[in-house]
């Protein structure tokens, strides 16, 4: 028999590494993508079959410029790294490196030898050595650094297999630390190592210089005893950084040479167009407008053959299973919900495609350099503009393109004001109001009056992101100190396999995510809509019948049925208990239900009213619209959809914060309910004063 | 007065000199800003901020309220 054994392999090294591409070298897309317990960074944990019948778990540690850290997802790192106990407590640690910046990168490298971990140096991209020029000399390197040295690409897949026989052997790796670090005071180390004799002295100095927890310690006792001011510990973290880029250059100085003749090239010629103060600009908004393009039109024919899927899917469920309750719920709960959800993946997809391509080619970087100190004005970064433009598309993405931004404040403000941005969800609701209501004219003779006010909404949910952001910028008194490193990295061409493994998880975590919560609450609102107290519901057949004396045909009456049916059930009451709070905007009852079942998703607000005219097909616009322009106030004798109540309508609908799964997804990036109950009163507070102002002036 | 960061030209270097560690972010440090390194002025954003550096063979961008703190010699003749 031969025995097969286990070990974890963790992957760490500074961003723009290619860490990610050497993971997916490894693990292919055997990979299982989490959360930490408790916060949202995202764990990824991969499996590799290694030669002599070894198994590796291969963890991808966030990319992290040194262990001294500053964000939640550098703490992951030191955590990790410090708790043996930890189920995937490395028994090997690679350090992937970018050979044109090794100098930088070993700064990491000789942290982690500090801690005695088992280490491998990798050192990636080795394909543009020639093309700039370096040449090392490893074994020197391995001598000098204490460890066995990878040279790879992982983009080209060299060197892979060299790798995973290094691996294999990471017994035979030293776990000697390369450099004396505790020189930089020697007096106060001699005292923190004869204090806790049986502790390794790099990991007490993480201990004292930041928030981590390390298991085995009571970190009072050595904080009380070892305490230095915040400016002499930084001094010392100076010192220390100092000591650490000394040893690098002595080794390098002798390991590595470097032929600068054409240092000056390609990056500095692009960079000179895609940051200029006028190109620069154009080119932006040039690639915009391709991606949105792109996402509105690509979208279209998989996004209708998703929608005419589940309709089918849907009325052949109705068919084919016998009549009830559960048949009901299958064919207008879930299936309908399902789809719901799935309609959203072509333009989900086609985001993160162009976002991840952006963002592995290395522009992304410059859009932040050119975009930082306007936004900064309105309290947010350069980082805020990838947020701020996915959000047309869909709120959540959005959202989770915001984990870039390293000033919490900054970030925080971006998750806030986000879901102002008109999301497609909202088109709907806004083309069938804008056709009711707008007159279909031209205003001087040339602008489309429905186009000219489609587009304003656009720019009235941008202009309130906008100034929201202004606002809490001036409220929020959050501390930290913010500031603002952006690494500029080499441009490089993308490459297919991470840009594909990207989209294909971000897409999934959304699904799964989001797509939960949606399911849950179109089952519920099926189920309001679908059942009600007392005998106004039960018997809505006989009362109908009664009514009627039997002059309706035969769809008039079903219709009919499900009119009184639906005014009894329970969502029907909650419109009615509503009603007095709506009525000062210019809706009724009917229109409070559609706004109720919105706060779900917006979309569904459409699909709603046309259930409460009696409708049977919802997707046929020409039949709602008609419906709802002939729907009359039994008080006033005025259409129920007039200029004043369309306009509260749709400005209702800009701001209101009416998704589940955005609140959702805000709970998980910012870990408390607090954020988007701010959300959610905040918005929908300001689309209520906003709404009633405009209906009472207008009406 | 002692020039500092921000007062680079863009292609000027120039060699960073002592400053107050509490002013800049540890990371900063870690990415090559020590005193006695060269530092580059590749590009200055729109607006005059932030900067586009070469730090040591570093590229990075930082924001004018950080390169004002960062005192420097400048090299004659780097144009």
């Amino acid at each position: 028999m031969v025995s097969t054994k286990n070990i974890n392999v963790a992957l760490i090294g500074n961003p723009n590494t290619g860490k990610t591409s050497v993971f997916n070298q490894l693990t292919g897309l055997n990979q299982q993508v989490g959360n930490y317990p408790g916060i949202t960074v995202e764990k990824k944990v991969g499996f590799c079959k290694l030669p002599n019948n070894i198994k590796a778990n291969i963890l991808d540690l966030p990319g992290t410029y040194s262990l001294n850290a500053s964000s939640i997802d550098e703490n992951v790192v030191i955590e990790m790294l410090l708790n043996k106990n930890d189920k995937l407590y490395p028994d090997v640690a690679l350090v992937i490196t970018d050979v044109e910046n090794l100098k930088r990168n070993l700064l990491l490298f000789t942290q982690i030898k500090d801690l005695e971990i088992p280490t491998i140096l990798v050192i990636n991209m080795a394909d543009r050595m020639e093309r700039r020029g370096i040449s090392l000399d490893v074994p020197f390197l391995e001598v000098q650094l204490k460890t066995k040295i990878a040279v790879i690409s992982s983009r080209k897949g060299q060197g892979i297999e060299e790798l995973k026989g290094l691996i294999i052997n990471y017994n035979e790796i030293s776990t000697e630390p390369c450099l004396n670090a505790s020189i930089i005071d020697p007096e106060y180390f001699n005292k923190l190592r004869k204090a806790f004799p049986n502790q390794l002295l790099y990991k007490l100095w993480l201990v004292i210089t930041q928030d981590v927890n390390f298991l085995n310690l009571d970190r009072n006792e050595i904080r009380n005893s070892f305490t230095k001011s915040h400016a002499d510990l930084k001094r010392l973290q100076q010192k220390e950084t100092i000591k650490r880029y000394q040893f690098i250059n002595d080794v390098l100085k002798v390991g590595q040479t470097i032929d600068a003749t054409n240092a000056k090239d390609f990056r500095s010629k692009l960079d000179r167009v895609l940051t200029h103060k006028f190109w620069g600009y154009v080119i932006f908004f040039a690639i915009l407008f391709v991606i949105f393009q792109s996402i509105f039109e690509w979208s279209k024919v998989p996004m209708d053959f998703i929608d005419n899927t589940f309709a089918a899917l849907s009325a052949t469920v109705a068919e084919q299973l016998p009549p009830g309750v559960l048949t009901n719920l299958i064919a207008q709960g879930i299936v309908p919900g399902i789809g719901g959800i799935l309609i959203f993946i072509p333009q989900i997809a086609f985001l993160f495609l162009f976002i991840s391509i952006l963002e592995e080619s290395g522009y992304m970087s410059r859009v932040v350099f050119l975009m930082d100190k306007i936004m900064r004005r309105f309290g947010l970064s350069g980082k805020s503009v990838v947020p701020l433009i996915s959000g047309t598309a869909c709120a959540i993405p959005a959202i989770m393109a915001t984990r870039n931004i390293e000033s919490w404040k900054e970030r925080l403000i971006t998750i806030l004001v986000t879901p102002f941005t008109t999301c497609s969800a909202r088109l709907p609701v806004y083309a069938i109001i804008i056709a009711l209501v707008i007159p279909d004219e031209r205003f001087l003779g040339v602008i489309n009056m429905q186009g000219l006010t489609l587009m304003l909404l656009y720019l009235l949910g941008f202009v309130t992101a906008i100034s929201s952001a202004y606002i809490l910028n001036k409220i929020l008194k959050i501390k930290g100190k913010t500031y603002f490193v952006v690494e500029m990295p080499s441009y490089k061409l993308p490459l297919f396999k991470n840009v594909f493994i990207n989209v294909v998880e971000k897409t999934k975590a959304f699904v799964f995510g989001a797509g939960k919560i949606i399911l849950a609450i179109s089952i519920i609102l099926w189920f309001l809509a679908s059942n009600g107290p007392g005998k106004n519901f039960s018997d809505a057949e006989s009362i109908v019948a009664q009514q009627s004396n039997g002059k309706l045909s035969k769809t008039e009456f079903d219709n009919a049925v499900a009119s009184q049916k639906l005014e009894n059930s329970y969502i029907g009451l909650m419109g009615k208990t509503i009603e007095p709070v709506i009525s000062p905007l210019g809706y009724d009852w009917k229109i409070g239900i559609a706004v109720i079942s919105s706060f779900a998703a917006r979309e569904v607000f459409v699909g709603t009213l046309a259930t409460i005219y009696s409708v049977g097909d919802s997707d046929n616009e020409d039949t709602i619209k008609n419906k709802m322009q002939s729907e009359v106030n039994p008080q006033t004798g005025k259409a129920i959809f007039n200029f004043a109540s369309g306009i509260s309508l749709l400005l209702f609908y800009a701001f209101a914060m009416q998704c589940a799964s955005t609140l959702a997804i805000t709970k998980k990036e910012t870990n408390t309910w607090k954020w988007p109950a701010v959300q959610l009163v905040f918005m929908s507070g300001l689309a209520y004063i906003v709404a009633l102002i405009a209906y009472q002036f207008l009406k | 007065m002692q020039p500092t960061i921000a007062n680079l030209k863009k292609g000027e270097k120039a060699i960073i000199r002592e400053f107050d560690v509490e002013a800049i972010p540890l990371k900063l440090l870690e990415m090559g800003c020590l005193p006695g390194n060269m530092v580059e002025m590749l590009q200055i954003a729109p607006f005059g901020d932030p900067l586009y550096l070469d730090v040591n063979g570093s590229h990075l961008a930082i924001r004018l309220e950080t390169a004002r703190v960062i005192e420097v010699d400048i090299l004659n003749g780097t144009h």
